[in-house]
C-alpha cells in the first residue's frame, strides 16, 4: 500500500482582530515625555522655545498654588458648558424637527447646509457688536459652533431610526408625542452622542479662539498672554491643560454612552 | 370581528399594485394571503391595518371588539420590530403604556402573555440576547397583550429557520384556538398556508387581483392527522399550480427591475 503524506493543518487565521491594549497608550505617553525630558536635559532642544516637561509641570504647579490656573479653568469651563448646552438644546430641537417634519426638513436642510461651513469664530466681532465684549458674545460663538454639527447629527440620527419601529408604534396607536419620546429619541441616542463628541471638541476650539480675541481670563487668554511674555513653560502648560480638558470631556461622554447605550 | 374588503385598489404613484380586491374574513377565522413577490400582499395588510391610506374601494370591520381589547387591528411584523433598548417585558409594555391601565393590570397582562408565549424566564432579557424564534414570540406576545380583534401577520415566520417555524406554527395554532382572533396572515410559504388557513386568498401578480379563494374544510387543529395527509398535499399542489407560472414571471420581472 503506498504511503500517504500526512501533514498537520497549519493555523492561518491569525491577526486582523480589532482590539486594544490598555497599557499601550500610557507607555506611549511615557516614552514621548521621557524622550522630550532627556532631549531637554541634554540641551538638544532650546530651553527658551521648548522647555522640559519638568519645567512645564513646575510652572503649572506655581500657577495652581497662587490660584490663577483655577480661575482660568473655571472661566473657560463656564463658557464651554453654557455655550455647549445652549447650542446642543437648540441643535437637537431643530434636528428632531427636521427629522420628523417634512416642511422643517425642506426649509432647514438648505439653510443649515449654507451656514454650517462658515467659520464661527469669524462671527465673534459681529457678536461683540451685538452682545458687547463680555460673556454673551463668547457664549454665543460657542453655542453657534455647537449648534450646526448638533443639528446635522440629530437630524441624521432621527433619520436613521428604523422606520419599522415607528410603523410598529403607530400600529399600536401611540400618539406622535409618545412615538417621539419612546421610539425616536432612544433610537437616535447613538447618533446624538456621537455628535456630542464632535460638538464638544468644537466648543473647546472656539472657547480658546474667543478668549484669545477678547478676554482677560480663560485658558485661551492665558496661553496668549504667556506667548506674548515669552513664558513658554506656561504656554505649553496651557496647551497641556486643553488636552487634558478634551480627554476629560471624552471620558465623560464615554461614561454617558455606557449608561445610555448599555443595550448595545 | 369580521373584516370585509370591497373592490380595494392601491397604487404607489403611477404603479398599480392592487386592483378590485374583495373578500371577507369571518370572526375567529384565519385568511392566509399568498401570491407572487410584489403582488401587493403586504400593501393589502397595511391598508387593512390603517398604515396606508385607502385609495379605492372600502375596507371595513363588522362587529364589536372583544372585552378588554385595546387595539382592534394589531400587527405582527416579519422583522419583529422590537425596540432593542427595551427588555422583553418592556417591549410588551410599550403596547399598553398609553392606555389607562392600572400598574397591576398592566403587569398582569404582561405576565400572562409572556407565560402564554413561553417567555416568562426571559422577561428581563434584551432582544439581542434572544434567538429569532424567541424574538418573534415577543412580537406575538406584544400583539396578544392588547387582546386584538384582528391580527395582521406579515410573514411572521419567514425570517426563521425551518425547525423554529414548525414550533411557532404549533404555538400560533394553540394561541388562535384560545383567543379566537380573526387573523389575516401573509406568507410566501405554501406549507404555512395549508397548515394555518381557514381560507387561502390567492393573488395574481402585480397588480394583485384575487385569483382564487380556496377554503380548507378540515379544522386547523386536525390538519396534521394522517387521515388528512392526502387532502393537505392536494391543497398544497393546487395552490402551487395557481401561483407557479405567475411566480416565475414575477421573479423574472424582479430580476430585470
Amino acid at each position: 500500500m503506498p504511503e500517504v503524506a500526512k501533514n498537520t493543518v497549519a493555523f492561518r487565521g491569525g491577526g486582523f482582530v480589532p482590539g486594544t491594549r490598555r497599557w499601550a497608550p500610557w507607555l506611549a505617553f511615557l516614552v514621548i515625555i521621557a524622550c522630550w525630558e532627556t532631549a531637554s536635559q541634554l540641551r538638544w532642544l532650546p530651553a527658551l522655545f521648548m522647555p522640559a516637561p519638568s519645567e512645564v509641570v513646575q510652572a503649572l504647579h506655581a500657577l495652581l498654588v497662587d490660584g490663577k490656573l483655577v480661575a482660568h479653568i473655571v472661566a473657560s469651563l463656564k463658557r464651554i458648558v453654557s455655550g455647549w448646552i445652549l447650542g446642543s438644546l437648540a441643535g437637537i430641537t431643530l434636528g428632531f424637527m427636521m427629522g420628523i417634519f417634512v416642511l422643517a426638513r425642506s426649509v432647514g436642510l438648505p439653510i443649515v447646509s449654507a451656514l454650517f461651513p462658515i467659520p464661527k469664530i469669524a462671527l465673534l466681532p459681529l457678536f461683540i457688536l451685538w452682545f458687547g465684549i463680555g460673556e454673551p458674545s463668547k457664549v454665543a460663538t460657542i453655542a453657534l459652533g455647537v449648534f450646526f454639527p448638533t443639528v446635522v447629527s440629530a437630524f441624521s440620527a432621527v433619520d436613521n431610526v428604523p422606520r419599522n419601529l415607528i410603523r410598529m408604534a403607530q400600529s399600536f396607536g401611540l400618539s406622535t408625542r409618545m412615538i417621539v419620546f419612546k421610539v425616536i429619541l432612544p433610537g437616535a441616542m447613538p447618533g446624538i452622542l456621537a455628535g456630542f463628541r464632535i460638538s464638544s471638541s468644537i466648543a473647546l476650539i472656539l472657547v480658546v479662539a474667543a478668549e484669545m480675541i477678547g478676554a482677560d481670563t480663560g485658558i485661551g487668554a492665558f496661553v496668549l498672554a504667556a506667548g506674548n511674555l515669552m513664558q513658554i513653560d506656561q504656554l505649553i502648560g496651557g496647551v497641556v491643560l486643553l488636552s487634558l480638558l478634551g480627554l476629560g470631556v471624552s471620558a465623560l461622554l464615554s461614561i454617558a454612552e455606557k449608561i445610555v447605550l448599555r443595550w448595545r | 370581528m369580521q373584516v370585509v374588503l370591497e373592490d380595494v385598489g392601491y397604487a404607489y404613484g403611477d404603479l398599480p399594485v392592487l386592483e378590485g380586491v374583495g373578500f371577507a374574513v369571518a370572526e375567529g377565522e384565519t385568511a392566509v394571503l399568498i401570491g407572487p413577490s410584489g403582488c401587493g400582499k403586504s400593501t393589502l395588510l397595511n391598508l387593512i391595518g390603517g398604515l396606508l391610506p385607502q385609495q379605492t374601494g372600502r375596507i371595513s370591520t363588522l362587529g364589536t371588539p372583544p372585552a378588554g381589547c385595546l387595539n382592534p387591528l394589531t400587527f405582527v411584523f416579519q422583522d419583529f420590530a422590537l425596540l432593542p433598548w427595551r427588555s422583553v417585558a418592556g417591549n410588551v409594555a410599550l403596547a399598553l403604556e398609553h392606555h389607562r391601565l392600572g400598574r397591576a393590570e398592566q403587569q398582569a397582562r404582561i405576565a400572562e402573555v409572556l407565560k402564554l408565549c413561553g417567555l416568562s424566564d426571559f422577561a428581563d432579557a434584551l432582544p439581542k440576547q434572544l434567538s429569532g424564534g424567541m424574538r418573534q414570540r415577543v412580537g406575538i406576545a406584544r400583539a396578544i397583550a392588547v387582546k386584538p380583534a384582528v391580527m395582521l401577520m406579515d410573514e411572521p415566520l419567514s425570517a426563521l429557520d425551518a425547525q423554529t417555524r414548525e414550533l411557532l406554527m404549533e404555538d400560533l395554532i394553540s394561541i388562535w384556538a384560545r383567543e379566537r382572533t380573526t387573523t389575516l396572515y401573509v406568507t410566501h410559504n405554501l406549507n404555512e398556508a395549508v397548515r394555518l388557513a381557514d381560507q387561502v386568498v390567492v393573488l395574481s401578480r402585480r397588480p394583485g387581483r384575487i385569483k382564487r379563494i380556496v377554503s380548507i374544510p378540515v379544522p386547523v387543529a386536525e390538519r396534521m392527522k394522517p387521515e388528512h395527509a392526502a387532502l393537505v398535499k392536494n391543497l398544497h399542489d393546487e395552490l402551487w399550480s395557481l401561483i407557479k407560472a405567475e411566480a416565475q414571471v414575477a421573479d423574472r420581472e424582479m430580476q430585470h427591475a
